[in-house]
């Protein structure tokens, strides 16, 4: 093996070596060598995450390296039957790929371009599930009033037992007024918008996840929630408080509401992919679904934690009617607008590869 | 010479696309690698949890005045709660996005057992991927394992949501190119991360230009001789030399002499293979740059 030991990539020793070479493949190998470890030792620093290590020179060099190798590869495959090298080159090929075409964005700076114009983008791609479920949110309500208007017993059903508290059908009109007004004077409502965050995210990210049933799971979820809602305001209805619950309930609820809508629509646009793909396949159209959906669904859960310090805090600090409505009819007028007037032409081409 | 069948490995093996049209193969993580990453990632996770947990517990106990009534009512304990959910927040939905998103393209567990993700088309792995693969995680990790752990509710509706849950935990299993419900939902797949060092090349030094440093014996082989091969044996015969085990360089020796009717010395034989591998080697790639091809010993011609 000392025979091997001369040849060491060297810059002076490889033209002698390059004359050594008894054939015209090894002499190609010899050739492009130091271009081949030059990638290499840039790769392997990248990929231990030394990046400081890596100069200026050499990320600038590593896209044209990258190609240098990959046509090497290219030819070596039509000309080469030496398999160590080509196993080699196909491997540094593959690992500067990952690199040269890796996420190009961190996740702060992708957030940044998310806020400014990416989500807006892709809930305005989701018009048709949006209003679907918007549909079905307004038919949830109207089916949860109706069942307990038909019959009072509904009401127990539809609302959970932790839910009710003193919210009980028949409830006289000052026990039920007292659950909307008059709690400025309670602190510790900080850990519980919190904590109702934690929870609703969690629940949005289910009726987002259970999409991939069709949709169908989606569409039941919300219908369910919004018949809660339909029951309660058929309760405060009946006590003459209609517009009072909806004023409590628009503070958050506006926010939390648009959230949820999103997220079904999210859920319910891979469904619809995986039902109806078009002319891709099955799978090619769940991703870009997906790919679309995510984006609208991290937004709704950033939508979920502006609507739990609403109900945190701003609901307890306004205690009368027109002032709740009108916080929760200008969070409803606010979120339109930035998701349907604020658009940018820069990042519209990458977004939609 | 079994190194060259791998079968186990095989269907493992796919091709890849790149930007630029050169097809790579590539190798999908074992199921097995894939638990063991989720695993080392949890328990990563775990240990931060449990961390942060015991150092907000700690500052808290310096706020507390003994006064457990007045636990709701106190400003700085009301931030400390709201720091350890927001906390709890992040590492159950953050964590996998901020590794996935780094150049590594791959969590600490999944270095650790040598993966990464990747497009499954070849492009780019966008955010917009690492994110939906994400997102799916909670359905497919988290809700099997509550529903699991409070299977008590029993009944037809916990049985048939645990087996609704459990398709999406075992999706993996089902589905021939290893992804689970988010790969699938992202459009990205998980690949081993090759590392391969770049080998001596073999047609260097005298032996190889057919002259035996050791014995001066100089080995020409005609074209009769070198026809007998074609390229799966040339592959064979490099791993031989490159492995440079004695009994099998001598095994090999003796079947190739035997072939082309050479009478099989002794004591020369790396010479003489490294001798027969270069002028193979000439022969076939002569042959390919004139665009014939002879894959094994049994095809015709080269």
């Amino acid at each position: 093996m000392a025979l091997f030991g001369f040849f060491g990539g060297k810059v002076a020793a490889q033209d002698a070596a390059i004359e050594a070479a008894a054939l015209r493949s090894d002499r190609f190998r010899q050739a492009r060598e130091g271009d081949w470890q030059r990638l290499e030792a840039i790769v392997r620093r990248i990929e231990a995450g030394r990046f400081r290590k890596v100069s200026d020179d050499d990320l600038l060099a590593l896209p044209v390296l990258y190609r240098t190798v990959a046509s090497s590869l290219s030819v070596a495959r039509e000309t080469s039957l030496d398999a160590a090298t080509l196993r080699y080159l196909e491997a540094l090929v593959q690992r500067a790929w990952f690199i040269v075409y890796g996420p190009r964005v961190s996740l702060g700076r992708w957030l940044l371009r998310f806020l400014g114009g990416g989500w807006g983008r892709a809930v305005r791609e989701l018009r048709l599930e949006i209003g679907i479920v918007l549909a079905l949110m307004v038919a949830g309500t109207a089916i949860g009033w109706l069942l307990c208007a038909h019959d009072a017993e509904w009401y127990n059903a539809l609302i959970p037992e932790g839910l009710a508290d003193q919210r009980v059908s028949g409830a006289s009109r000052a026990v039920l007024r007292g659950t909307l007004f008059g709690h400025t004077k309670e602190a510790g409502m900080s850990a519980f918008s919190a904590m109702l965050f934690y929870n609703n995210a969690q629940v949005a990210i289910l009726a987002f996840a259970l999409g991939f049933a069709f949709g169908v799971p989606t569409l039941l979820l919300v219908i369910q929630n919004l018949a809660t809602m339909g029951a309660l305001l058929w309760l405060y209805h009946g006590q003459g408080l209609t517009l009072d619950l909806a004023g409590w309930l628009m503070v958050h609820g506006t926010t939390e509401l648009y959230a949820i809508l999103l997220a079904g629509a999210a859920g319910l646009h891979i469904g619809r992919a995986i039902a109806f793909p078009g002319e891709r396949s099955v799978l090619a159209a769940a991703a870009a679904a997906g790919q679309r959906a995510s984006l609208v669904m991290t937004g709704a859960v950033l939508m979920l934690v502006v609507a739990a310090l609403l109900e945190g805090f701003a609901r307890q600090l306004l205690d009368t009617t027109p002032s709740r409505l009108i916080v929760g009819s200008f969070m409803l007028v606010m979120w339109t607008a930035y998701f349907t007037l604020f658009r940018r032409k820069a990042a519209a081409a990458e977004g939609a590869a | 010479m079994t190194a060259l069948a791998v079968p186990a490995r095989g269907d493992r093996r796919r091709a890849m696309v790149t930007p630029e049209g050169i097809a790579l193969p590539i190798v999908l993580a074992s199921r097995g690698a894939r638990f063991g990453a989720l695993a080392l990632d949890l328990m990563l996770i775990g240990t931060l949890m449990i961390a942060t947990t015991i150092a907000l517990i700690y500052i808290a106990s310096g706020l507390f005045d003994a006064n457990l009534d007045k636990v709701d009512r106190s400003p700085a304990l009301q931030f400390v709660l709201i720091v350890w959910i927001a906390a709890m927040f992040l590492f159950r939905n953050a964590y996998f996005l901020f590794f996935e998103l780094g150049a590594r393209g791959a969590t600490p567990g999944k270095r650790v057992t040598g993966m990464r993700i990747a497009a499954r088309d070849g492009g780019r792995l966008s955010a917009e991927m690492v994110i939906a693969r994400n997102l799916l995680r909670d359905i497919e990790l988290f809700l099997p394992l509550v529903f699991l752990l409070s299977s008590d509710d029993s009944g037809a509706a916990g049985l048939a949501a645990t087996a609704w849950f459990l398709i999406f935990a075992l999706f993996p299993l089902f589905n021939r190119d290893r992804l689970r419900a988010g790969d699938l939902i992202a459009g990205t797949w998980v690949v081993e991360t090759p590392r391969r060092r770049l080998e001596a090349a073999m047609s260097l030094g005298a032996s190889a230009q057919g002259t035996s440093a050791a014995s001066g014996a100089s080995y020409r082989f005609g074209a009769a001789e070198l026809a007998v091969y074609g390229e799966h044996e040339l592959q064979t015969l490099e791993r031989v030399l490159r492995d440079d085990r004695a009994e099998a360089i001598a095994a090999v020796h003796e079947a190739i002499c035997r072939k082309i009717g050479w009478n099989p010395g002794s004591g020369d034989e790396r010479a003489f293979l490294e001798a027969f591998y270069t002028q193979l080697r000439a022969r076939l790639e002569s042959g390919l740059r004139m665009g014939r091809r002879k894959a094994n010993k049994f095809a015709p011609g080269g």
